[in-house]
């Protein structure tokens, strides 16, 4: 009945960049500190001592270089897995992303493809200071020829970034990282599910919640609670940012009527503004109430001090719950 | 100009057409003592063929069969001179004037035009010809050049005794895109790791209007050095001197001697593309300095005095003009693509929002009741 070991998230996605060195030759790890530090979350803490410096290497502080190089390696038939040490520290490489790495498979007509994934802890909820906390999710989905997931739990994280790795696809691959040390079970004899479809985690009746990343465990803990005040909760874990799984999605909201999104990213212009549009569009006559969108503000991430304050928590997520029923 | 004369650099033929070889220039002097008179002759052909092709294509936009064109006239003996100096293993990252360097390699002149009438973005097989996709956003593949040659390290595919199998990658960017933080980054990664890799600088002195003294205060070949790379520069409008320096800088690297970097002094004598008036920021007081060092000309000159006579000279531009003709009827016959092709390839698999998105424009479009 499965080989289960209980992991944090880290350690999961460690083990799984450690199955996917193993599996191919061709795999590549390299980041900022990711070698003998291990990276500064210590995801990959002991690939080194396992792997050498041939597949595993610290890079320059340079984000555009470790994707441009990242792409060249691609073209020379490496799978270069590139870490890029927060999200705040993208945006050096959002060109080489966005007008490269995006593009270069529609540009050469499909004569090369780029297997590259880009991991990126996001997300806040640590107490960082500025550039540490925030979650640029939506700049990349709405980028074509980039795929976005993110894993919740441990077995997901395990699983998801060998898949992403074996894609041909770019692809963003966001971890919670105030998550990283959430534990799970881990199937290691799988199968996996596909990267690309969402999962319901809690089945409901009253109101549909889809989240992802390190919203996933706020939503459950937030259906939990309603489920004592006999409020039957529907969670939905997207796993995948783009593309989106839509099915699920529409039969859950078709069933409850109602949708609820939550996010830690500003609210506009969104994952979670996606949701609402498609929703909308898909399942306007089962509607008992407009699509609420539960995230951050549309500010710049605040000081530490104030980011539970920012952050959705439970109490956010069921208040946007009374608000979708009292429709 | 005055700035450049101070510079030391590679020439070999001279403006006048006189050939020497300086005493501390002797090892590119070699690589000129095993070309043969067929090899002096191919590159005045290709140079010719390269000129040729740039004026009707210009003339094309002129027509509006062109969208866009950048005209690399001025430039054809760094480009084929260098084109011409990379081996049959190496691989080549251009920007988006390297016509000269597509001629060496075999890339079909009718891919280039396509880009620039607007049928796709590029399309040819870098794979198969080791000649990869034009880059617009300036310094971009630069960096891919440099993760390629990183690749190629790691392979162990340097300094092996079987010479057959090492390679090595050359990059081409303009003295603008020296500006970017892509082409720092690539010197220091490629520094790093000491891959085998020549980053080919062709200054043609003008970024749009900007003269090259607005992105840079030393001269561009001593730009790698503060990252270990070693620089040189040569008489970009001297076919034989970037023919024979491109073609040691990638022998070494080949062997394992890692980065190194080629300014090509030279000059655009076009406009930077067909939307650009360069009357309005240079003189034709320059214009005319440079068109005096035509690096045509000054092949012609060593070759007449070589013995090379009207015949060849007769037959090259006969060939010109059957090359235009081609190009000409070529771009005429170029049709746009089908609808869905611009759906193809934006992923590796069937995707569900894209195929959806076709099928509902295939609906919208039938709606229209099909064929008139």
């Amino acid at each position: 009945m499965g080989n289960f070991e209980e992991m944090a998230i880290a350690k999961a996605i460690n083990a799984g960049l450690r199955k996917a060195l193993s599996d191919d030759a061709k795999v590549l790890v390299f980041g900022q500190d990711v070698a003998q530090l291990g990276g500064v979350f210590r995801v990959t803490e002991g690939i080194h001592a396992e792997f050498g410096d041939t597949r595993i290497f610290n890079s320059p502080i340079a984000e555009s270089g470790i994707v441009g190089t990242a792409i060249g390696l691609a073209m020379r038939g490496y799978r270069p897995v590139a870490e890029i040490q927060f999200e705040g520290f993208i945006f050096p490489a959002f060109d080489q992303i966005t007008t490269q790495l995006a593009k270069m498979q529609n540009r050469s007509e499909g004569h090369q493809a780029m297997p590259v994934v880009i991991r990126v802890p996001f997300g806040g909820g640590i107490g960082a200071i500025e550039h540490h906390s925030e979650s640029p999710e939506a700049y990349f989905a709405h980028t074509p020829g980039l795929r976005v997931v993110t894993p919740s739990n441990a077995n997901d994280a395990y699983w998801m970034i060998q898949q992403a790795i074996r894609s041909n696809d770019p692809v963003i691959f966001f971890e919670p990282k105030r998550r990283y040390w959430q534990k799970g079970q881990v199937d290691l004899d799988g199968p996996p599910q596909d990267l690309h479809s969402a999962k319901i985690l809690r089945e409901g009746n009253d109101v549909t919640i889809v989240t992802y990343g390190p919203m996933v465990h706020t939503s459950l803990l937030a259906a939990e609670v309603a489920a004592a005040e006999g409020v039957s909760i529907e969670v939905i874990d997207l796993r995948s940012i783009s593309p989106i799984d839509f099915p699920p999605i529409i039969e859950s909201v078709k069933k409850t009527g109602r949708l609820v999104t939550v996010s830690e990213a500003p609210n506009s212009f969104s994952i979670a503004s996606e949701l609402s549009a498609r929703i909308t569009e898909e399942c306007f006559y089962h509607l008992q109430a407009p699509v609420i969108r539960v995230g951050g503000f549309d500010i710049p991430y605040p000081a530490a001090k104030l980011e539970e304050i920012f952050l959705p928590d439970a109490d956010r997520i069921l208040e946007a719950v009374d608000r979708s029923r009292a429709y | 100009m005055n700035e450049n004369a101070s510079v030391p650099m590679v020439q070999l033929l001279s403006p006048e057409g006189e050939f020497s070889v300086p005493k501390n220039y002797a090892e590119y002097g070699k690589y000129i003592e095993r070309l043969t008179e067929e090899d002096f002759l191919k590159f005045y052909r290709d140079m010719a063929r390269c000129r040729r092709f740039d004026n009707e294509a210009t003339a094309l936009q002129r027509q509006g069969q062109l969208g866009l064109w950048a005209p690399a006239i001025g430039q054809e003996a760094a480009q084929i001179g260098s084109g011409y100096g990379v081996g049959k293993n190496d691989h080549i990252f251009p920007s988006y004037r390297e016509h000269g360097v597509a001629i060496t390699h075999g890339i079909e002149l009718m891919s280039l035009l396509k880009m620039f009438r607007g049928v796709n973005h590029g399309g040819w097989n870098p794979e198969e010809t080791r000649f990869h996709l034009y880059a617009i956003v300036l310094g971009s593949q630069v960096l891919h050049a440099t993760g390629y040659a990183m690749g190629v390290k790691f392979d162990g595919k340097v300094a092996t005794s079987n010479k057959e199998e090492n390679l090595a990658v050359i990059s081409y960017f303009g003295d603008g895109a020296t500006a970017e933080g892509d082409i720092s980054e690539s010197l220091l990664f490629a520094a790093n790791t000491q891959s085998p890799i020549v980053f080919f600088c062709q200054n043609n002195q003008w970024a749009i209007s900007s003269p090259t003294a607005s992105q840079t205060r030393v001269p561009l070949y001593q730009r790698g050095a503060g990252f270990g790379v070693p620089g040189i520069r040569i008489d970009g409008n001297d076919v034989l001197a970037s023919y024979a320096v491109t073609a040691k800088h990638m022998d070494d690297a080949r062997e394992g001697a890692g980065p190194s970097l080629i300014e090509a002094l030279t000059y655009r004598i076009g406009a930077h593309t067909t939307s650009d008036d360069p009357t309005k920021y240079r003189t034709d007081e320059e214009v005319a300095y440079w068109v005096a060092r035509d690096p045509l000309k000054r092949l012609e000159i060593f070759l007449r005095r070589q013995g090379i006579g009207d015949d060849f000279f007769e037959e090259v531009a006969q060939a010109g003009e059957q090359l235009a003709t081609e190009i000409r009827e070529g771009t005429f016959a170029l049709q746009a693509p089908e609808m869905e092709d611009m759906f193809k390839h934006v992923y590796s698999e069937p995707h569900p929002r894209i195929d959806e998105q076709l099928d509902w424009l295939k609906r919208y479009e039938a709606s229209f009741g099909g064929e008139n």
